[in-house]
């Protein structure tokens, strides 16, 4: 049962949109949950959080950076074609409640989870202040979608290109320093940017959100591949998450749990590489 | 070919020199004559014995019968009638505890090789092309299934025959259950699987795949539309030791290997795109199935030493003694009363060894077996750069906590009654989801009860 792909395109150079046409995923998705996908027959199964849904069309978009073999080759995907597998929605929803101010920070690729959610809760009321970085301005995300659900709206390169000139969580810092009365701050991206967001926001006692992205396989806790450890617990991402309480997660053990397949991800993509350009290595 | 009623025919296997190096079938089946020859043993009793170890029932010596006749044909249809899946379930049962024996035969010399017969004429069967069953006038009725695994495959495969129609709804992206992630290719080829797949298609029974109920829809939502639920879940949750160093890379939960090499087929990497740690010195913990499944396939992937721990002694393995057998001959050890204490890192969180301490049984406890108490002073490290733990799987609750009035005991197995019908109206529930791990073909058992309680049940409403 292949799934039709509706729209694709390269939004920023590395990161690329895709939008699936799943109207029973559709129907049921929530912001926060992912989505699991497998291109074809010998492809692996790899997770992608949901970035956006449209019950009435039947679809779900998902925003994607080209980073190895699977993503790259989906990335090479056009509208119209089709992936073979397309299983969700998975992992629990997000909380969204009127809590008064939502801090929310999206770093990279992280910009596009986090626009559901900062949607979400400013339609429940909240105040949302969203701090968006990336390494340069040319790989910016969504900065007009994240203006117009925000009521504040930061913007941070590391390269000094646009915004401010540094980190996402030099802004945090500096409002929690200022005194702003933050009741959440949800913080997605690369794992050393939500464990340096957690740093931050802890000795303000802030509680603080992020969502895991280790290793998965079936995305249904069948496996424990995606095993993390969250206040000492052993817990599952794909099914007791994918959002934990930040200051309670081992990132380390995070960071190198998904460098374990390294040499193997080379190699495949190595291979990859190889075939699409005919080279005769 | 002469054969003594005490002897057996012996089944053609691949070398265990060979055999060690690839994934393909190890036990080769019985040439046509060898089959007769096997099934001339049987004596035919009045009151077969072995039919009261079949959990289905399968007419043992009526198909016996036929396969001493030639008629393999007919054979099949026997088994058929009693069995939507007799080319997996030749090769899986546990035959030695059931069918085998309690024929009469085993008292005096060997039982007849039922088992392998059952294969025998479900291969004669797929290489002819299989016959389909016509199914009855459509009841108008519409029960829906969760799980494509032995239970649920069989309650829709008889759900089917009798009218219904029926959908089943599997979370993975292929059919199967355990069949297909976790029994390997080399004990279970998946074409026979998907072959067993098809046929249940063909009796007309949709399979919606990459549909994980709990998330997609719940049974809930499900009974809004069909007028019962199986539930066919499996018990697919991995235990671990719960003890240090288990998140250290390298160790895997027997399930998260298996899926890798069985479902995803890592083993043809980089072929197949998901990647497996093949490690040098694997250590798998535990004594069952699934623990011989996990050493075996490390073997093949190219282990150059493979130990099995377990706790207790071999006597008391739960394993079938072929498997046992099986992986000695392709030169697994085995390290008996042996218990791990601690999994040891190189400090950059990759596992360089386990610690284990040496066991003694003592008396029995409640289950009859003896209770393994450790050595004090035994402690000893193996080295091992991939650890894979095999000590057993407890039912998934994604179901029930997205069920509504649907109750659980303590060890997460859905309260059924013998018929399969749980705490709540309309749905019915059977397998391992049930029991806890067991057995194929008890969890067809399982199935085919249900099927005949959800057909009263619905054709009553
Ligand atoms: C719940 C969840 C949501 C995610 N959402 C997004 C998203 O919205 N956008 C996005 O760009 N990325 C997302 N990711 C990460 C994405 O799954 C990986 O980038 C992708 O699997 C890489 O595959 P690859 O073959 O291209 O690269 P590889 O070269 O195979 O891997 C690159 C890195 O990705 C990680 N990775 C590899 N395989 C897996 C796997 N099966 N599961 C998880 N991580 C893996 C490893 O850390 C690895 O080092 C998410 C991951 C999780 C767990
Ligand atoms: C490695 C291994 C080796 C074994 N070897 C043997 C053997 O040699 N002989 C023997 O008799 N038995 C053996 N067993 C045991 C046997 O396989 C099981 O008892 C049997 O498969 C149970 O069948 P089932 O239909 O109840 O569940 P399963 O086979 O577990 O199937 C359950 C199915 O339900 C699906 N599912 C679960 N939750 C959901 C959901 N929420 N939504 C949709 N789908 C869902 C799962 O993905 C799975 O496909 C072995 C088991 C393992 C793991
Ligand atoms: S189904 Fe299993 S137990 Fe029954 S006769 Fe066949 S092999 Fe024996
Ligand atoms: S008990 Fe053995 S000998 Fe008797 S009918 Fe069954 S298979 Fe034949
Ligand atoms: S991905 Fe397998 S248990 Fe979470």
């Amino acid at each position: 049962m292949p799934f039709k792909i509706v729209t694709k395109k390269e939004l920023v150079p590395t990161i690329h949109l895709m939008e699936i046409s799943a109207p029973r995923i559709a129907k049921k998705a929530q912001p926060g949950q992912f989505v699991i996908l497998r291109i074809d027959e010998t492809g692996e199964r790899i997770p992608l959080t949901v970035a956006d849904f449209d019950r009435r069309k039947g679809t779900i978009t998902m925003i994607f950076q080209a980073v190895g073999k699977t993503t790259t080759q989906l990335s090479s995907l056009k509208a119209g074609g089709e992936l073979l597998d397309f299983i969700g929605p998975l992992g629990n929803p997000a909380h969204i409640e009127n809590l008064g101010t939502v801090i929310l920070v999206g770093g990279g690729v992280g910009v596009a989870p986090v626009f559901p959610q900062a949607r979400a809760f400013k339609e429940s009321g909240n105040k949302v202040i969203s701090i968006i970085g990336s390494r340069s301005a040319n790989l910016l995300l969504w900065e007009d979608r994240m203006r117009k659900v925000s009521d504040e709206l930061y913007i941070t390169t590391d390269d000094g290109t646009k915004g401010h000139h540094g980190f996402v969580t030099d802004i945090v810092k500096k409002l929690l320093e200022n005194g702003t009365k933050v009741e959440r701050v949800v913080a997605i991206g690369p794992p050393v940017m939500m464990r340096a967001v957690a740093g931050v926001t802890r000795p303000f006692n802030v509680k603080t959100i992020v969502s895991l992205n280790s290793i998965m396989v079936d995305g249904t806790g069948m496996c424990g591949a995606c095993r993390v450890l969250v206040g000492n617990e052993t817990k599952f991402a794909c099914v007791d998450g994918p959002e934990f309480d930040a200051h309670l997660v081992d990132f380390t053990l995070l960071m190198n749990r998904l460098a374990m397949y390294q040499p193997e991800e080379k190699l495949a993509f190595e291979k990859y590489k190889c075939e699409r350009e005919g080279c005769t290595c | 070919m002469g054969s003594s009623k005490l002897e057996r025919q012996k089944m053609p296997e691949q070398e265990p020199k060979i055999r060690r190096t690839n994934f393909n079938e190890v036990a080769l089946g019985f040439t046509a004559e060898q089959a007769t020859e096997e099934a001339k043993r049987c004596l035919q009793c009045k009151k077969p014995k072995c039919m009261e170890g079949c959990p289905v029932e399968v007419k043992i010596p009526s198909f016996l019968k036929y396969v001493a006749e030639g008629d393999f044909e007919s054979a099949i249809k026997e088994i058929k009638a009693d069995n939507a899946l007799p080319a997996v379930c030749g090769r899986v049962c546990p035959q030695e505890t059931q069918c085998e024996q309690a024929c009469i035969l085993g008292k005096k010399g060997a039982s007849v090789s039922i088992g392998r017969l059952e294969r025998f004429v479900a291969d004669y069967e797929r290489k002819k092309g299989v016959e389909i069953p016509s199914v009855p006038k459509p009841s108008g009725k519409k029960v829906a299934v969760v799980g494509s695994g032995p239970a649920g495959l069989t309650a829709a495969a008889d759900l089917a025959k009798m009218g219904h129609s029926v959908t089943i709804f599997e979370a993975l992206h292929e059919a199967g259950g355990v069949l297909t992630y976790g029994i390997p290719e080399f004990r279970l080829p998946k074409d026979i699987v998907n072959a067993e797949v098809e046929y249940v298609k063909k009796l007309g029974v949709t399979i919606l795949l990459d549909s994980v109920i709990g998330k997609i829809d719940t049974v809930d939502g499900l009974l809004d539309e069909f007028d019962a639920v199986f539930l066919g879940t499996g018990a697919g949750l991995p235990v671990f030791l719960d003890i240090d160093g288990e998140n250290l890379n390298g160790v895997y939960s027997a399930n998260e290997f298996l899926t890798r090499v069985n479902l995803m087929k890592s083993y043809k990497f980089p072929e197949y795109d998901t990647p497996i740690k093949k490690g040098k010195h694997v250590v798998v913990v535990g004594g069952g199935n699934v623990a011989m499944d996990s050493a075996r396939c490390a073997l093949r992937l190219g282990a150059e030493e493979v130990t099995v721990v377990y706790r207790r002694g071999e006597e008391e393995m739960p394993a079938r003694a072929e498997e046992i057998e099986h992986a000695k001959e392709e030169g697994i050890k085995f390290r008996l009363l042996t218990n791990p204490v601690r999994i040891i890192g190189d400090g950059k969180n990759w596992v360089t060894h386990i610690e284990c301490i040496n066991m003694y049984l003592c008396e029995p406890d409640e289950s009859g077996r003896c209770k393994p108490m450790p050595l004090a002073g035994s402690e000893h490290k193996i080295e091992a750069d991939v650890v894979i733990i095999a000590i057993g799987t407890s039912p998934n609750p994604l179901v029930p906590r997205t069920t509504q009035g649907l109750e659980i005991t303590k060890h997460g197995t859905v309260i059924a009654e013998e018929n399969g019908a749980t705490t709540k109206q309309g749905v019915y529930a059977g397998g391992d989801a049930v029991t806890g791990s067991a057995t194929v073909i008890s969890a067809m058992g399982a199935g085919k009860k249900a099927a005949r309680a959800i057909d009263e049940g619905i054709r009553a409403k």
